[in-house]
């Protein structure tokens, strides 16, 4: 049997969240294929093509597939994916969004958001936050599954040669239609995978001051910007910053939480970071309990400093 | 039009939980419960558009132990008009709760249902999608906002890029992102209203659904514990840290 993922691409490319997705695949069947439903979608199913491991992309290109809704897609993923082992997307709006679906159709259970494989039917995932792990092993024939990013590496882009098989597209439920998407447009590197994030939360007051105090820190460290939940629903910055139990989660190098007080939703989404640094006035917060290195005083006069402090070395 | 949303009795959000010592779960007993949070971000749509004059009756449907029926009753406080509780004391996994769902909503024939996007105990972000996949339905996840139209839903998503918005035949399924609303307080005459509103009551048999599980726990253990680091004095000390210890700036 196989391992197929479902591929989260622009129709010319593959998204990053795929590849990590790939290596998670490649833990539990050692034949990985993988989906690319599209329009147009020829530049993403020859990028899939190139990933090493990846052994055969099967591509369905197809007016009904060009805004993936999940309709569509899951009735598709119901169709080719009754002969696989294992369907696996990552754990991100897009994969949320269309693999219960496809299990439902299926009639097997979704094991949601993976860290770990630890056998072709035994998996480990966060609960409660992140304040436990549960290993939890599938009795269904047919392993669905969603992979948390930050726990498996990226596969490569290129070196692999995989088989292209064009797929016929599966009956179109026709029951929605896009509308539209409103998409935050920024320069700066995708949160998810960023390798430094300097994130704002409600001590930051307003979003002029993430533009005015945080941008810069994060424009001399090449960050991507987050945010705390408190952050977004005071509408200093949009909601696809949210780092979280409920938003993103992340695991940079460098995290970089200020005026963050380090809530149990907000810590489930970015304790697994290599270093975190935090900023906040007050020495109790429960942020300095996961923080390597903690720093107490008025964000507003810090950053700047942080800042002016970085330049100055990077000038030496 | 009828709407139905689903409730969940979950772990309050403000309770830190704890691994049990044998690795069969985590600790429960004497914790406090409430109404999962984005399940009352639902209840609180379904009475806004109750308000506007858009939905006719509220059906608020619970399903596990006797005690789910607290949950409900929260629900009925809020504004609901009438429970549904399905009453068992197995354990749940979503695909069941899709299926006794759907034989509910085919009971009930609602217009619209709403369910909150994930439940923040097992945190599976799944019910919802099984149950529109099950009912041939089209989904509107993670809104931010949701518009009734004629025959139509139209509904804004929380998208990892944004915001997207997407256009359902009615009926549809929405689950619910934490922007859609602010849920309210029930007032005390609401509450003591809540108390004379009919729970009716069923069981996993009775709706036709096996809610044998499909994944077997073999263990729950706590996280890898993170070490609290150092607090430095200066900008300049932290810095130096980065660049030597860290080494994660250049
Ligand atoms: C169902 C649910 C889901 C949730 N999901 C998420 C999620 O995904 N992500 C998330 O982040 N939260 C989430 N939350 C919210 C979470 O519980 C907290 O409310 C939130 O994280 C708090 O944000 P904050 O730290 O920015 O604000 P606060 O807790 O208000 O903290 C602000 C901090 O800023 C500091 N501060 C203020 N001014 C200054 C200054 N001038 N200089 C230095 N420091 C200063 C204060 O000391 C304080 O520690 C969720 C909650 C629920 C119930």
């Amino acid at each position: 049997m196989s391992a197929l993922v479902l591929a989260e691409h622009d129709n010319n490319a593959i998204r990053s969240a795929t590849l990590n997705t790939i290596s998670a695949a490649a833990k539990v069947d050692a034949d990985v294929h993988v989906l690319v439903a599209g329009k147009g979608c020829d530049g993403a199913a020859k990028a899939a093509a190139q990933i090493p491991g990846v052994k055969k992309v099967l591509k369905a290109d197809d007016a009904r597939y060009d805004h993936q809704l999940a309709e569509p897609v899951a009735a598709l993923l119901a169709t080719v994916g009754k002969n696989y082992a294992a369907i696996l997307a990552p754990a991100d709006t897009f994969g949320k969004n269309v693999l219960p679906r496809a299990a439902a159709l299926l009639d097997v259970a979704q094991i949601s958001d993976i860290i770990a494989v630890v056998s072709s039917d035994t998996f480990v995932r966060p609960i409660y936050a992140g304040n436990a792990m549960a290993t939890v092993q599938s009795g269904d024939k047919i392993k669905v599954i969603t992979v948390r990013t930050t726990g498996f590496p990226a596969a490569a882009t290129t070196g692999g040669s995989a088989t292209i098989e064009a797929l016929a597209a599966a009956a179109d439920p026709g029951v929605s239609n896009f509308v539209k998407q409103e998409l935050s447009k920024s320069e700066r590197p995708e949160l998810t995978s960023a390798k430094v994030i300097v994130s704002g939360g409600r001590g930051m007051q307003s979003g002029d001051n993430f533009k005015k105090v945080l941008e810069p820190l994060a424009d001399v460290l090449g960050a991507a910007v987050g945010a705390s939940r408190a952050a977004v629903d005071s509408g200093f910055v949009p909601n696809d910053f949210q780092v979280g139990q409920t938003g993103k989660i992340v695991a940079p190098e460098l995290y970089i939480a200020v005026g963050i007080s380090g809530a149990i939703q907000h810590l489930a989404g970015m304790k697994d970071s290599k270093v975190i640094v935090a900023i906040n006035k007050d020495e109790e917060a429960p942020i300095f309990q996961v923080a390597d290195f903690g720093i107490v005083g008025d964000l507003f006069k810090l950053v700047p400093e942080l800042e002016a402090e970085l330049k100055r070395r990077a000038a030496k | 039009m009828k709407v139905l949303v689903a409730v969940k009795r979950v772990v309050d959000a403000n309770v830190k939980v704890r691994v049990k010592a044998d690795k069969t779960g985590v600790e429960l007993a004497n914790i406090k419960m409430a109404m999962n949070p984005f399940c009352e971000i639902a209840v609180e749509e379904a009475v806004r558009l109750k308000e506007k004059g858009k939905a006719t009756e509220i059906v608020a449907v619970s399903m596990g132990p006797q005690s789910c029926q607290e949950t409900i009753r929260t629900a009925l406080a809020m504004g609901a008009d009438r429970g549904v509780h399905v009453k068992t004391d197995a354990e749940l996994q979503p695909l069941a709760v899709a299926k006794m769902l759907k034989a509910i909503v085919e009971a009930e024939k609602p217009g619209l249902v709403i369910l909150g996007k994930q439940a923040i105990d097992n945190d599976c972000n799944q019910t919802g999608q099984m149950l529109a996949g099950l009912l041939g339905w089209p989904q509107g996840t993670f809104a931010s906002k949701i518009d009734i139209g004629d025959g139509k839903i139209d509904v804004t998503r929380e998208i990892d890029g944004g915001l997207e918005t997407v256009s359902l035949k009615a009926p549809a399924l929405v689950t619910t992102d934490l922007r859609l609303n602010e849920p309210r307080y029930a007032s005390l005459p609401n509450i003591m209203k809540a108390k004379k509103k009919p729970i009716e009551e069923k069981t996993p048999e009775a709706l036709g659904v096996d809610v044998t599980p499909r994944l077997k726990t073999l263990k729950v253990e706590e996280p890898p514990k993170r070490k609290g680091g150092v607090k430095v004095a200066s900008i300049q000390e932290l810095v130096d840290k980065l660049k030597a210890e860290a080494g994660v700036i250049q």
